[in-house]
């Protein structure tokens, strides 16, 4: 059978920050690390949004773009670094919000930044297997960076929920593929609130190593040149690693154009790569090729390869926000307001 | 049924009253009213209570037991009632004491009501209030008590064209009469210019449009008419009394810029009475927001739907129209505890009509309407007196 | 700590589900065991009818002084929507400056946090109301 999308959908908070208007307060050069990174701006989430409003918005923008039943939905996986409870899945209240429950089962996954693309192989492996009718995979972050940190000019919040399945498949999943290696680039422990990095180190050792042979093998096994591929999607920490990795890999700048989110959003985590998948899918055309591999610190790859089918022409037009609507549709935030907003400030207990 | 008088009257200051516990603010209004009605305590047959939190105020239920209790009356083993209906317990509470002398069952009867709001801290005291509103479909979104109040203030300015400068009216008014009143809260006059600047508490609604935080105790003594002259020269008689209920949530009503309790409430009182708006000379209504009086004063049939801002701007319920409302200072300058702001109300209309109230007497006054709210008008009650000779 | 008060209106809060009347077809958000229309003939006839989330802000207030939960988000705006279907629910309009809210202006629902019972507690979720947006059609790349 063919297994592979049958419907995507996406959300992002509306605030913004500037990288400008974090050195302002930290006494860096908010303009030269804005060119560092290629990052314009990165988007904030509201006091009253987290990665369960998130992803609930995300996976209902999914349902609304097609016709299939949430009760023939038999497994949801959220992939996450800041799940809103270290216990208690963020999975069950988006299954009771989508009226999936309660026949189905569901699990949080961790994996940095690739946490919603294993989500997908997961739901891919089930559907594959006859387990399940249709799975839904999501990715979502409001991921924190240290006050005055380099991650805290692109760790923002967004995320996007995948419909798979093996009826009225949209974009067929050709392949999946992942390199994984026990690599301490970037963690968080347990109660801490902000994650540590290996600065340079998660680089070559980290980031390239791992997409480029994840994206080497894929290839490999498909028997692909880069040039087979319409676009191409690769995690984006921030706007320039993933220009690298396509330049290193020979992918053109004009193939990972669509699907190139974090110079205007941030680094959304794990919902870069669904992000920036869901970006291309909103312009894709029946029979375009799509090439994705995500990241995660940790640190691991997964890769697809993915071709768009006819029926993408019957999803629905026009009900939910493309990731471009949502993109556009901003405000930005000064560094106190954000700093509130984000639980920077240390707030007075209350008393009981 | 058999015609009920009251033969006493007794309150406390009301306001931030650091040095008195519930108890003891219970006790003296109550030990004042009854002096007032020239009894010595052993002839009172029951009691009522209106009191709408001391559970979440003072940690304290059961005000029934303990007000009986610290007035002396439980160790003559009355029965003691403790009646609730958030804003509305005192007029509640009075309602049941009149329908119990009413009825034979209990000849003296004496109602009270407390509250004992300053236990507690601000956002506390916030939350309580708010208890009144549905808990689990307008204030866990987020709709504060003023808020609620907010939201019906724009809709009348937007159906009706009411100014906030006529809300602000209302509150100038009653600061004006509780300047007149030794007992209210606030004694001193405002002008409009700051009610309108004020800080915001939820717009169109600022600090000034809203009553304050208080402690208080208020209590009346009950007698059947034809027993009254034993104990009082100047008996007031219950000419009325009506009630009502409405969806809790203000989402819910017919219409949110009308208080069907309120008119329900009043047409069984005036028709209990016997009586139409035009016999009344003054009335106390229950402002606890500015919005609340204009509201009142229409749904009680004394203006019609929409002009309620006008004719309080245009000075028709002030000292010495043909209506004046809330001579007292209304909730907003004599102060609102809770649950005694109904039996407050009962106590100036009877002070009115002995002709004992001094520099805020309303010439002859003869038949005086109090209105007491629960919630946004989820409860009302409206009782109606009369001078008696 | 509420768990179940909050727990057992999980339903209504998430999706926005109401009851219709087996009797008289009446409408009603929360949902309710009885008609009041129609009283015990309605017993048993309640069925649950999910509202479709749209509708217009009928009044509205902007809060400034605000209960301990909401201290990040003041001030906030709070509003009684009619629904599309003719009923009204109470909730909060986010999304837009307070100063942007009007009488007769279009909304839709959304799921947000609404609360916590603390840092360590559970966290409630629940609709509030944001201006409608019209989304552009998706089109294939040149």
């Amino acid at each position: 059978m063919e297994v592979g999308i049958v419907s995507y959908g996406a959300y992002l908070p509306r605030y913004r920050i500037a990288p400008q208007e974090i050195g302002r307060v930290w006494g860096t050069d908010g303009d030269a690390m804005s060119r560092n990174l290629l990052i314009f701006s990165k988007s904030v989430p509201s006091p009253d949004e987290d990665v369960i409003t998130i992803s609930i918005e995300a996976a209902r923008n999914m349902m609304r773009r097609c016709d299939v039943s949430p009760q023939d939905i038999g497994a949801i996986y959220v992939g996450s670094e800041s799940h809103p409870y270290a216990v208690k899945p963020t999975g069950t209240v988006v299954a009771e919000a989508i009226e999936a429950s309660p026949n189905l089962t569901v699990a949080d996954y961790e994996f940095a930044c690739k946490a919603g693309t294993a989500a997908i192989q997961t739901c891919m492996g089930l559907v594959g297997s006859g387990m399940i009718r249709y799975g839904v995979a999501i990715g979502a972050d409001t991921s924190q960076g240290a006050p005055g940190d380099a991650l805290e000019y692109s760790a923002s919040a967004g995320g996007a929920a995948y419909l798979i399945g093996a009826e009225k498949v949209i974009a067929r999943i050709n392949r999946t593929c992942s390199f994984t290696t026990d690599t301490p680039d970037f963690w968080r422990r347990e109660g801490q609130c902000y994650p540590m990095h290996g600065g340079r180190f998660t680089g070559e050792p980290a980031y390239f190593k791992h997409v480029l042979t994840a994206a080497k093998n894929l290839m490999a096994t498909m028997g692909t040149k880069p040039s087979d591929y319409n676009h191409a999607v690769f995690h984006q920490p921030n706007g320039k690693f993933p220009v690298r990795a396509a330049k290193q890999l020979g992918f053109s700048e004009k193939q990972i154009e669509v699907g190139l989110l974090t110079p205007f959003i941030g680094n959304t985590y794990s919902g870069a790569v669904p992000l920036g998948l869901a970006s291309i899918l909103d312009v894709a055309k029946p029979g375009d090729r799509i090439f994705a591999v995500a990241y995660g610190s940790g640190a691991g790859s997964d890769a697809f390869d993915i071709t768009v089918t006819d029926e993408i022409l019957n999803l629905k037009q026009g009900v939910v926000p493309t990731v471009k609507d949502l993109v556009e549709k901003k405000k930005f935030l000064d560094y106190a307001t954000y700093a509130k907003y984000r639980g920077k400030i240390k707030m007075r207990e209350a008393a009981e | 049924m058999r015609d009920v008088a009251i033969i006493g009257i007794g309150d406390t200051k009301f306001g931030e009253l650091w040095d008195y516990s519930f108890r003891e603010l219970g006790i003296q209004a109550g030990l004042a009213a009854v002096a007032d009605a020239n009894l010595t305590g052993e002839e009172i047959d029951a009691l009522y209570v209106g009191n709408m939190s001391a559970g979440r105020f003072i940690e304290q239920e059961h005000i029934g037991a303990l007000i009986a209790d610290y007035s002396g009356m439980a160790r003559d083993h009355i029965p003691a009632t403790r009646v609730e209906a958030a804003g509305a317990s005192g007029g509640l509470a009075f309602r049941q004491g009149y329908m119990a002398v009413a009825s034979g069952m209990h000849d003296i009867v004496v109602v009270g009501g407390a509250e004992k709001m300053t236990d507690v801290g601000d956002v506390q005291s916030n939350e309580i209030q708010a208890t009144a509103a549905d808990q689990q479909w307008e204030t866990i979104f987020g709709a504060t008590f003023p808020s609620l109040h907010a939201m019906i203030a724009r809709r009348h300015m937007f159906e009706y064209g009411t100014t906030r400068e006529q809300l602000a009216a209302v509150a100038v008014k009653n600061h004006k009469h509780g300047s007149l009143n030794p007992k209210a809260q606030f004694q001193k006059e405002i002008k409009l210019d700051t009610v309108l600047k004020a800080g915001p508490v939820a717009e169109p609604l600022g600090m000034f449009d809203c009553a304050p935080v208080s402690d208080g105790a208020a209590a009346v003594v009950l007698c059947p008419l034809d027993k009254a002259k034993k104990y009082t020269d100047t008996p007031v008689k219950v000419l009325g009394s009506g009630q009502a209920s409405d969806t809790l949530a203000l989402a819910h009503r017919k219409s949110i810029t009308q208080f069907d309790a309120t008119t329900l409430a009043a047409k069984r009182a005036l028709k209990h009475a016997g009586i139409t708006t035009a016999d009344i000379q003054l009335a106390e209504v229950h402002d606890n927001f500015t919005i609340s009086e204009i509201l009142a004063i229409e749904d009680l049939g004394f203006f019609p739907k929409g002009t309620g801002g006008k004719a309080t701007q245009d000075g028709q319920t002030s000292l010495g129209a043909r209506l004046t409302v809330n001579t007292s200072g209304g909730l907003k300058a004599r102060g609102d505890p809770m649950g005694a702001t109904g039996i407050a109300q009962i106590v100036e209309l009877v002070t009115q009509l002995r002709g004992e109230a001094g520099k805020r007497q309303v010439a002859d006054a003869r038949i005086g309407l109090a209105q007491n709210v629960g919630g946004t008008g989820a409860t009302a009650v409206v009782n109606i007196l009369g001078r008696v000779n | 700590m509420a768990v179940a008060r909050f727990w057992r209106e999980n339903e209504p809060r998430y999706n926005l589900t109401g009851s219709k009347c087996g009797n008289c077809g009446r409408l009603y958000f929360p949902p309710r065991t009885v008609c009041p229309v129609c009283h015990r003939k309605s017993i048993g006839k309640m069925e649950p009818f999910k509202l479709k989330g749209t509708g217009e802000v009928m009044t509205f207030s902007v809060v400034h002084d605000a209960p301990s939960q909401f201290e990040l988000q003041k001030p906030y705006v709070i509003a009684i929507i009619q629904m599309d279907e003719g009923i009204r629910v109470t909730g909060q309009v986010i999304d837009c400056d307070p100063a942007e809210v009007t009488i007769g202006m279009k909304v839709q629902a959304v799921i947000r946090k609404l609360g916590e019972e603390g840092p360590a507690g559970v966290i409630h979720y629940g609709y509030k109301f944001m201006p409608v947006v019209t989304p552009s059609a998706e089109a294939p790349a040149p």
